[in-house]
């Protein structure tokens, strides 16, 4: 469903940040990608996002060349993709409750199925108490929470999670790779990106390890091994 | 684009209008000053014309007619003259009215007077005053006039001069033609400069206040919402700075024109900048709050648009 073409991307400056990548993704599965910082995690899924293009080799997400897809189509395509950050990218002023409808709305859902599905998601993250609380009345975790319930809200095929559990204590780290596997369960493939040891060996998931822009391992069922 | 999605896009401009307080609070402020020169300069344009106008009015042209000349001739050519597209106005001066005028000017004049006295009979000849609507169509009329002279072949002349052809008049006429004209493209200017620049702030200010958001339209894109829908709430957010502007500007003008036209219609010769206002509120309503809402809509697009490129 999601295939990288010998991709590669060089900076102006000479600097690498992916070399040469290749390897598919299929429906359903749960991948982990490893790496120190700068071994061209964000990079990977920037690319998946259209978000940089790449010097050479290319990304198709359902047979589509991510690359091609004109500007002004971007945002029917990025809907297909749930997104989670490290820094939760919520918008700062909009509450919990506004942030999820907007996504809705971008998607072109009506107010009904906004109504409905909106304080449904945020009670599946365990926040249904929180719904008029804007981002920085919420804690780490929570934020994290209302970013994931966004994440999901529209249904999509994947969920890309970049270092979603960076900035969260064991315990909100624990929640939120639960709520993740418990998407994963319901049939959405997950990329996560982390550099979190506990959580990799937890899951029992294929992992992917990067080093400075080359995968270098791609296991099965895989540890943290750096 | 349907009903529903007008609708959120309206809601989401209010809300953030209302929000980000201080920072409409601001734009509004700014915006208001943009559309104060504006309005400023309308007025001063408006004083300008008229008092330059009115030195321009100070120009005239006389026509001497010989002492036999007949009154019905005079009138006749009066007529010719009335119905040239260049005049404004023509005043018939008799001779006899000449000469009362003459005797008034001079009452301190003992040895004129009596001098006139002697004479025993009027040497004044009759005079027709002209007015035209342009000071450079003087020359044109005075040629005009000058050529109907020479037509009138076997009858006697009627004109026996016209001051237009005395270098010094016509001298005094073409300063005062170039004096008022620079003097008006010399105003234009400043006031073309004073909004330009006022523009250029006002654009900035809205440029600031959009920056401000660049991060949440990166993340709205991550979400995968349209061009077009991010960027729709922010116009709605321009217009209303525009609108509301535009109104405290129109409503900021009623008091200070109201001053200004009780201080200053006398010194600028008449006008009254607070009976323009009230005369042209609808004209001025529409210039100034449209150039608000145009400006706040344009200036919006531009800035959302550097950041719609992810």
């Amino acid at each position: 469903m999601i295939y990288y073409d010998r991709v590669s991307k060089i900076y102006a400056d000479n600097s690498v940040a992916l070399e040469d990548v290749s390897f598919s993704v299929e429906p359903g599965e749960f991948i982990s990608i490893v790496g120190h910082s700068g071994a061209g995690k964000t990079t990977l899924i920037k690319m998946l996002l259209a978000e940089e293009v790449p010097s050479s080799g290319a990304v198709f997400f359902e047979s589509i060349n991510v690359h091609e897809v004109p500007l002004r189509r971007l945002g029917e395509f990025r809907r297909k993709i749930g997104t989670v950050f490290q820094d939760f990218k919520l918008l700062p002023s909009k509450t919990a409750y506004e942030n999820i409808a907007f996504a809705m709305e971008a998607a072109g859902r009506n107010e009904e199925e906004i109504r409905s599905d909106v304080p449904h998601v945020l009670e599946l993250v365990d926040l249904g108490d929180k719904l008029n609380n804007f981002p920085d009345e919420l804690s780490g975790g929570e934020q994290q929470r209302v970013a994931i319930a966004r994440a999901i809200v529209n249904q999509p095929d994947v969920i890309i999670a970049d270092e979603p559990t960076g900035n969260l204590d064991p315990v909100n780290t624990f929640e939120v790779v639960q709520i993740l596997k418990k998407i994963n369960d319901l049939g959405t493939t997950i990329i996560l990106t982390t550099h979190n040891k506990g959580v990799i060996d937890s899951l029992k998931k294929r992992v992917i390890t990067m080093d400075r822009g080359r995968v270098i391992r791609d296991d099965r069922e895989g540890k943290y091994i750096l | 684009m349907n009903w529903v999605t007008v609708k959120r896009i309206f809601r989401t401009g209010f809300l953030s209008f209302w929000r980000n307080g201080f920072v409409s609070f601001a734009s509004v402020l700014m915006m208001t000053f943009t559309l104060f020169i504006i309005g400023l300069a309308i007025f001063t344009g408006v004083i300008l014309s008229t008092t330059l106008q009115q030195f321009r009015d100070k120009a005239d042209m006389n026509v001497y007619f010989t002492t036999d000349a007949q009154e019905s001739a005079i009138l006749a050519l009066q007529q010719q003259v009335n119905a040239l597209p260049e005049v404004q106005s023509t005043q018939y001066i008799s001779a006899t009215d000449a000469l009362a005028n003459f005797r008034e000017l001079h009452q301190n004049d003992q040895l004129t007077l009596q001098a006139l006295d002697q004479l025993g009979q009027n040497p004044l000849g009759a005079v027709l005053n002209v007015k035209a609507k342009d000071i450079n169509s003087y020359g044109a009329i005075a040629n005009f006039l000058q050529g109907q002279e020479a037509l009138q072949t076997g009858q006697p002349q009627i004109i026996d001069k016209i001051n237009y052809f005395d270098q010094q008049h016509q001298d005094a006429i073409n300063r005062l033609a170039q004096i008022t004209t620079s003097a008006k493209w010399i105003g234009l200017i400043i006031i073309i400069i004073f909004v330009l620049v006022t523009i250029a702030i006002s654009f900035n200010t809205l440029r600031l206040t959009i920056y401000s958001s660049r991060e949440e339209i990166a993340v709205m894109r991550l979400v995968g919402a349209g061009q077009g829908y991010i960027r729709a709430p922010f116009l709605v957010e321009g217009v209303m700075y525009g609108l509301i502007a535009g109104i405290v500007t129109m409503l900021l003008f009623y008091p200070l024109t109201w001053w200004l036209g009780r201080s200053t219609a006398s010194f600028f010769g008449g006008i009254s900048v607070f009976s323009y206002y009230i005369e042209h509120f609808a004209l001025l309503f529409l210039i100034i709050v449209g150039s608000g809402v145009l400006l706040g809509l344009i200036a919006s697009y531009l800035a959302v648009r550097r950041y719609l490129k992810i």
